[in-house]
């Protein structure tokens, strides 16, 4: 994929494709009661972040032109994802048509993004049909950078070693490789770095993934091998489901690993052998933001201004979800992705309209982790927008954790993924 | 004071305090309340275990969020998430649930 440049163009043909669009445009107008459209916005990337904004610029935009631009055929959720893992959910259950948002009116086409035209406010697609924009709104999600660990990219690419941290085919071939682990077995996980993609992840699948072997496979062992000093998220809750599978699970702190080398893991300090290795790669915004010339912070992430979520080096382009440089305690998570597709669609409809955008945004997370088949527990934080800062904070005493796991929480985590699907699905 | 003569109050209060909200910004509440549809619905249409919001009285909404927020109603997690709003932004939320039609 590159990011083109003017001289990229073969202009003739792309004025073509304007006319062409264009006259499609005038043609669409045409046909709608009511008036005009208020403008065209393509939204390039239908997970949680992107079909949210691609919903909410239609249920609160009405006339406006809405385009999402998604890979996948279909939307498979990693919040979850773990409990597919462990055996108790399927894949079915995760995963959802983008059927009931095309009839919610947004045009939705299954399809590669190669370039992005920021000057001529045009996308390419692969096989070369171009979408022209008013605004584009980009939710890539996140990319791995495994040449951080010797071995890991060949690893990857070979199918062998599994990360399944984006939902998927992944999830589908870690599930098999769990369950062809002899009982006796070590099924090895490996956690980058923070900041990463849904922090308290990692301990949930470690859970999960206990409960799982503590029923079938017992003698088995499961080593948590984290990079980071200590667990990340819900650390006094994650350690006291660890010790429900005492003798079983082995955590870790400052483990990170540096280099594979066919089932041999090797750290700091020691090697070690695994029949299974998850790796969870380190990790930075997707390759469209990278090839967008988007990744102003750390040269990993988008810094975006927080009234728009507009990229704060390309207005014009806004930036969803687990790409963005984070706000204070901000967490990159489904449903942060979610929030911040509103703040957009919100803000993208007042900017078409020449009206002011919304000074006071908030936005809230929530997340719920298993740490067995039935058991949850979430974390919760409140954001709002501080005018003098100009980024999001959590409000003084607001937000926190549960107070035990439990079966009831269980069940909210569940009604909350039913939730967030139908709410950014328009299911 | 009659509960009757209570309730239109506070009714004429909400009404005074979303129109004068209306004049800052008209999507505020609209805005404010989408925060909440990730558990509680698009436009408070719950489904599963979530309590739906839509329809639901301005009066009873703002009561339940404020309980929690002082902490005289306890929950596993809404105790925690009513602290982070404002009062002036709790009746907002309230005001616009209010005023959703009760089934999608």
């Amino acid at each position: 994929m590159s990011t083109l440049t003017r001289t990229h163009f073969d202009r003739r043909r792309l004025l073509g494709a304007g006319a062409a669009l264009a006259a499609t445009t005038l043609a669409g107008c045409a046909g709608m009661a009511g008036g005009p459209s208020i403008g065209r916005v393509v939204v390039v990337g239908g997970g949680y972040g992107g079909a949210t904004a691609a919903r909410y610029l239609k249920l609160w935009g009405g006339k406006v032109d809405v385009t999402l631009v998604e890979r996948n055929t279909e939307f498979v959720s990693c919040p979850i994802s773990n409990l597919v893992l462990g055996g108790y959910k399927r894949m079915a259950d995760i995963t959802h048509s983008y059927a009931d948002l095309r009839s919610a009116g947004v045009d939705v086409l299954q399809g590669e993004v190669t370039a992005i035209d920021v000057t001529a406010r045009r996308i390419r697609l692969a096989g070369g049909s171009e979408l022209a924009y008013d605004r584009l709104v980009l939710s890539p999600g996140i990319d791995f950078t495994p040449e951080q660990v010797g071995g890991l990219s060949a690893a990857l690419d070979s199918g062998r070693v599994l990360h399944a941290w984006k939902a998927g085919p992944q999830t589908v071939a870690l599930r098999r490789q769990l369950e062809a682990m002899p009982d006796g077995g070590v099924f090895a996980i490996f956690i980058p770095r923070a900041p990463y993609r849904c922090p308290p992840g990692p301990y949930e699948r470690a859970c999960v993934v206990a409960s799982y072997l503590k029923a079938s496979k017992p003698r088995s062992k499961l080593l948590v091998l984290d990079a980071n000093p200590e667990i990340v998220s819900k650390k006094a809750l994650f350690e006291a489901a660890f010790r429900n599978y005492a003798g079983l699970l082995e955590y870790r702190p400052n483990a990170e690993l540096k280099e594979l080398s066919g089932n041999l893991a090797k750290l700091e300090f020691e090697d070690l052998r695994a029949d299974v290795l998850n790796v969870i790669p380190p990790q930075r915004a997707g390759d469209l933001a990278r090839q967008a010339g988007l990744l102003n912070m750390n040269n990993r992430w988008v810094g975006v201004n927080w009234l728009t979520m507009e990229s704060t080096v390309a207005p014009g382009i806004h930036v969803l979800g687990d790409a963005t440089f984070p706000a204070p305690a901000m967490p990159k998570s489904g449903h942060m992705a979610n929030q911040h597709g509103k703040v957009a669609a919100a803000a993208i409809i007042q900017l078409l309209k020449g009206g002011p955008v919304n000074a006071t945004p908030v936005v809230m997370n929530t997340c719920y982790s298993f740490v067995s088949g039935e058991d949850a527990m979430h974390i919760a934080s409140v954001h709002q927008y501080d005018a003098a800062e100009k980024t999001f904070k959590t409000v003084p005493g607001s937000g926190g954790v549960s107070a035990v796991a439990s079966a009831l929480e269980g069940r909210y985590a569940l009604s909350w993924a039913q939730n967030i699907w139908a709410d950014s699905l328009a299911l | 004071m009659s509960y009757g003569a209570r309730r239109l109050a506070a009714t004429l209060m909400l009404l005074l305090a979303a129109s004068v909200a209306h004049a800052q910004d008209a999507n505020l509440g609209r805005n404010l309340a989408a925060t909440c549809a990730n558990c509680h619905g698009t436009n408070g249409h719950a489904r599963g275990d979530m309590r739906p919001l839509a329809g639901v009285s301005a009066e009873r909404i703002v009561a339940l969020l404020s309980s929690y927020k002082s902490g005289a109603q306890t929950g596993t997690i809404m105790q925690q998430i009513a602290k982070g709003y404002s009062d002036e932004q709790i009746r907002l939320i309230a005001a616009y649930f209010a005023a959703q039609p009760e089934r999608n």
